[in-house]
């Protein structure tokens, strides 16, 4: 009985921790802006086929590489496909890359970062090195090198992006267990006869949600930028699926006769990478401000 | 500090002994025969079996990765497929450009960054500060891809003051260099702000500003000399994400770097290439930051003694 009164005063103890930093955050103008504008990216992303003013793929013989018009809001492209509604289709993959390589990176780095922090020494010293040594590689040449590994494809860069990102999560993750393990709740539950697993999946992680929050949203524009760049360089989604990065990467060989073909992909990708940017800034401010050199 | 340089020259060893495994590893688990990718299909089995043997691809892959990692520390990561020649001399030769790309990105990006972040700092809630973060909050948000070839369109097909690609004058530098180093000057801005300010709350800065000392000195002496560790620690990521971010910006510019020789080997699936690539530039990031930590004593006496506190 007295197990599940000490879990409520915990529950307790954190709506009042969130609510609060939900009341910081709703101050923040800008923050605010940001999670509508990425609230509607979402929306557009799942209602694409009802949004874009053409089909996926549909072919305007009679205005390729045209410019903005009326009938084709920002131009079409080499195959007389209207630019909008690649771009409304690209930010399908762009937020999947987001969530699917996030949720990839954050279990990995979790897990292994909790593993190390919790435990320590010996194994601690393996899984410090691990992080060291995948962290040696710059992300876009070792999510490239993977790429070359795995073949190209949607669901590959992914994988590749996801396997990419965790060393930095799990750098963090270690230090912020490796500090709660000395609490009293910790040592609590220990002694209540709580297995290692348990310890770690119930009391520590859930104790580290905020700052994985925070980590995660400030690391979404950068998967976003990953997968655009190696679309770009060709080597992550495939046409005629639509990206943001394979849009510009087209686009690069007629800047003389179509430059704006190049520049609204662009747009996209700095809009949505800002707004994340900016609510991961804020993010941080109302939940986590020790992460300031994040 | 001995003891401290020691464990930090065989934490180095192990990381780049760990990079071998993991490049020798990923590349060596690709289908497909290399060797009939390099003969172009024109071969019978029989011919492919007795190149497989003569290379020693047909080897056990421990044995193979030993063979590879002798080798590599003699500074010869084999010969490539497609151009006959020895991977470390494409790679050096690339290098030359990349490090001569890299040195100046970091110069720009280092410049740029920490004036406008120290102006900003000094200006603190001003409109000098509020311009400032705004632009780097923009400069971080644009990829560099994409911003190269806004600046082509601009300064190159626009209004015709820099070449768009090549590097046969120096001022073919110029676009590059802004393009890659745009988005770590907006970083290193909000960086060196963040430093300064904290720096201004110290103690110590209130001595010196009670002893008398002019504003400009305390900025300049006390303020700036305590953000240069944060930086100094930012400064091996930086290097790190230059080498990488380079593939794009070389493919850009069509400027023989590194990054392009990866990608073109890529494309070709040259496997001594791409491990070579790999390989070097994890090596030069993790010898860089090895630098960097022995250096941190210049700036801090306390590390200087005891060697720094983390790691």
């Amino acid at each position: 009985m007295s197990i599940k009164a000490n879990a409520n005063v915990q529950d307790a103890a954190y709506t009042s921790f969130y609510h609060d930093a939900f009341v910081r955050l709703k101050r923040d103008k800008i923050a605010i802006a940001c999670l509508v504008f990425i609230v509607l990216l979402i929306l557009v992303a799942i209602f694409a086929p009802l949004i874009a003013p053409y089909p996926e793929g549909f072919q305007d013989t009679s205005a390729i590489l045209a410019g903005p018009s009326s009938k084709h809001w920002l131009g079409t492209d080499e195959f007389g496909r209207d630019i909008l509604t690649r771009i409304i289709y690209g930010s399908r993959i762009s937020l999947s890359v987001g969530l699917i390589a996030e949720a990839i990176a954050v279990t990995i780095g979790v897990f292994l970062g909790a593993l190390a922090g919790y435990y320590g020494g010996k194994i601690d010293a393996v899984i410090s090195r691990i992080i060291e040594i995948f962290a040696s590689f710059p992300h876009i040449l070792f999510a490239i090198v993977i790429m070359f590994v795995l073949g190209t494809g949607v669901i590959n860069v992914f994988l590749a992006i996801g396997f990419v990102g965790w060393t930095g999560i799990a750098r963090i993750i270690r230090a912020q267990v490796m500090q709660l393990k000395e609490k009293e709740f910790v040592e609590a539950a220990r002694a209540s006869g709580g297995s290692d697993l348990k310890i770690i999946l119930r009391h520590l992680i859930p104790n580290c949600l905020s700052t994985i929050i925070v980590v995660v949203t400030m690391a979404i524009p950068s998967d976003i930028m990953y997968e655009a760049s190696l679309s770009f360089l060709g080597l992550g989604v495939q046409p005629p699926v639509s990206s943001w990065g394979e849009m510009i990467s087209m686009a690069r060989k007629y800047l003389r006769t179509n430059p704006t073909y190049s520049v609204f992909p662009g747009i996209a990708l700095v809009l949505t990478v800002l707004a994340f940017n900016l609510l991961g800034d804020a993010l941080r401010d109302a939940l986590d401000p020790k992460l300031k050199n994040l | 500090m001995l003891k401290f340089t020691l464990r930090r020259l065989y934490q180095t060893i192990i990381v780049l002994l760990g990079v071998t495994l993991v490049t020798f590893t990923m590349v060596n688990v690709v289908p497909g025969d290399p060797v009939a990718v390099m003969l172009q299909k024109k071969a019978d089995d029989a011919t492919i079996n007795r190149i497989r043997d003569q290379m020693g691809l047909n080897d056990p892959l421990p044995a193979q990765y030993f063979r590879f990692l002798t080798n590599a520390v003699t500074g010869d990561f084999g010969n490539s497929y497609f151009q006959k020649k020895p991977v470390m001399e494409l790679i050096l030769r690339a290098f030359s450009v990349t490090g001569t790309l890299a040195v100046l990105v970091l110069a720009f990006a280092i410049t740029l960054g920490v004036l406008m972040g120290t102006l900003a700092a000094v200006f603190r809630g001003k409109w000098v500060d509020r311009v400032i973060m705004m632009i780097s909050t923009l400069g971080m948000a644009a990829p560099s891809f994409w911003l190269a070839i806004i600046l082509q369109l601009i300064f190159g097909l626009t209004l015709k003051w820099l070449p768009i690609s090549g590097l046969r004058q120096p001022s073919a530098y110029i676009m590059p260099s802004v393009a890659l180093g745009m988005i770590y000057a907006a970083s290193l801005a909000r960086l060196t702000r963040t430093n300064i300010l904290d720096a201004m709350n110290q103690d110590y800065i209130r001595t010196a500003r009670s002893k008398g000392v002019g504003e400009f000195f305390v900025v300049a002496k006390h303020a700036f000399k305590n953000a240069g560790i944060p930086i100094l620690t930012y400064l091996g990521t930086l290097i790190k994400s230059i080498l990488g971010g380079s593939v794009l910006v070389e493919t850009i510019f069509s400027i023989n770097g590194l990054g392009k020789l990866l990608v073109e080997a890529i494309m070709k699936r040259d496997i001594p290439i791409i491990q070579g690539c790999t390989v070097y530039i994890a090596a030069v990031f993790v010898i860089a930051n090895l630098l960097i930590d022995l250096t941190y004593g210049l700036f801090d006496p306390r590390i200087r003694v005891a060697g720094p506190a983390k790691r």
